[in-house]
């Protein structure tokens, strides 16, 4: 019996074509929610089918891709997808932010600055952000047709008057190219400002709820806040257990049982690169604080 | 009397790699307005289709594309049988219900209006043009802003029909409504998604 063959990058051309076509709207009309045929995928919802999808779209045999899982390249779910596109794609794989052309993500952004010609593909559980303030998608729709966001403005203010500040530290609401708001996916909020007129394309696949959405390269994507309550990166008052960065987005790692942490960089290939480089950090397993807002 | 047969150019040599490759082209176009970028791909087509054009139809084309033809293209006796042969797009009479419309004599384009501009709901089912134009190299420049530029970009080009930018200025007002134009000259194209405003216009 023959081994299953597939076309390349798995996808049939049909359903790679309806996948372009809609990826080029997307990047028309920035920020806005494209439907598109999303196709089963050879893994569960939840796992990235939309992402998938768009990366084999685009992926071609000259393409170096990475993928990362909340900023690392070595949990089983960035292992899986890079093994997926070099097996149906026989693409080159690397870790490394900068040798890649096309990123695919969950839940992170790279601390290492993108580049013109870099693709970065988002997944995307929930790509509505009026979702959980209006469950009916004709209502949803009808809101981004009169660009009447008023509704998320009162959340983020129900935030303020509940908790004293905008309580939400990730999926953070962004309005792109003064137009649509869109749902960043789930990046924690500290990613947002590396959104804003960046000079790679970025990319969104929402696999269960069928939507590709884009920001096209330099395009303004701005952080919904308040005059008095203007946005604020969350920030820790302590720097990366192994590398030192103080600029870095920190995973709590538990060491024991006895409540002891420390608190490492979550993009490994940024932690890695500066380790190499010489940079240490303390190494402790000392229990530190981590403020909201500083 | 025999039947008169037309012999068919041929499309992509590499079907898959070659739609790959044209797809990213057109992508990185529509990602940075004004830009020209060159399609690098072996492509047949009829004689009277830039291999810009015939390269973007092989890719982007299927029969799910409701296609719109100008004149000179519906005239012209290959390209019909060429794109039914090759991307199975059904070519309809009503520009308002294509997806897609190529455009080998723009200066003779009808009104913008005419084409499907989408909905306020849905602005992305709207008509996507391909206009073939004297020239992606030399004429006039032009001077854009908008997503997808840095600040601002020159376009130096020869355009059909002339007025193009002021035609294309109903983008500004019926946004996110509107239309998105490629433009090809020979294997160069030029994308003008409706984000794109010329710097000069002020707003």
């Amino acid at each position: 019996m023959n081994a299953p063959t597939y076309n390349f990058a798995y996808l049939d051309e049909q359903t790679k074509r309806m996948i372009r076509r809609a990826i080029l709207k997307a990047i028309a009309i920035p920020g806005y929610q494209v439907p598109f045929a999303s196709r089963e995928m050879p893994m569960p919802y939840g796992w990235g089918t939309g992402g998938v999808q768009v990366t084999a779209a685009i992926l071609g045999p000259k393409d170096v891709l990475k993928v990362i899982d909340q900023g690392s390249d070595d949990t089983t779910n960035a292992i899986s997808i890079r093994k997926f596109f070099a097996k149906t794609a026989g693409v080159e794989t690397t870790t490394s932010t900068d040798a890649a052309t096309v990123i695919q993500t969950r839940h992170r952004i790279p601390e290492a600055p993108l580049r013109a010609g870099q693709v970065l593909v988002y997944q995307v559980p929930i790509p509505e952000p009026l979702r959980f303030l209006e469950p009916r998608e004709t209502e949803t729709r009808r809101m981004h047709a009169l660009a009447e966001y008023g509704l998320m403005h009162v959340k983020l203010y129900e935030d303020i008057a509940r908790f004293g500040h905008i309580a939400t530290s990730y999926a953070y609401p962004v309005k792109v190219n003064a137009r649509y708001v869109m749902d960043p996916s789930p990046t924690p909020k500290f990613d947002n400002p590396k959104m804003d007129n960046c000079p790679a394309l970025q990319l969104f696949g929402a696999g269960r709820e069928k939507r590709i959405y884009a920001i096209p390269p330099y395009t303004s994507v701005v952080s919904l806040d308040f005059e008095d309550h203007p946005f604020t990166r969350y920030k820790f008052d302590a720097p990366c257990a192994l590398c030192g960065a103080e600029d870095s987005y920190l995973d709590e790692i538990v060491t024991d049982n006895k409540g002891s942490r420390m608190f490492v960089c979550s993009d490994t290939d940024y932690c890695e690169g500066r380790q190499a480089a010489g940079h240490r950090g303390t190494e402790s397993v000392a229990p530190h604080k981590e403020a909201a807002h500083g | 009397m025999a039947p008169m047969t037309i012999e068919l150019q041929p499309g992509f040599a590499d079907k898959v790699l070659s739609a790959q490759s044209t797809f990213r082209t057109v992508m990185e176009a529509m990602a940075r307005p004004g830009q020209v970028m060159v399609v690098g791909d072996e492509v047949g087509g009829p004689s009277s289709m830039m291999p810009g054009v015939a390269a973007i139809a092989l890719t982007l084309l299927d029969q799910e594309t409701p296609l719109w033809l100008d004149e000179a293209f519906l005239r012209a006796p290959d390209v019909g049988a060429w794109l039914k042969f090759h991307t199975g797009a059904p070519i309809v009479g009503r520009s308002d219900a294509a997806s897609f419309a190529l455009i080998a004599e723009p200066a003779t384009l009808p009104d913008l209006a005419s084409f499907a501009l989408g909905t306020p709901e849905y602005p992305d089912r709207s008509t996507t043009l391909i206009l073939q134009v004297p020239s992606l190299t030399a004429g006039q420049t032009f001077h854009l802003r908008g997503p997808g530029i840095d600040g601002m970009t020159a376009l130096t080009a020869s355009l059909a029909p002339a007025d193009l930018f002021a035609r294309l200025s109903i983008n500004e007002a019926l946004f996110p409504r509107g239309l998105d134009v490629i433009l090809v000259d020979g294997r160069s194209l030029v994308a003008i998604p409706r984000t794109t405003r010329l710097a000069s216009s002020g707003v």
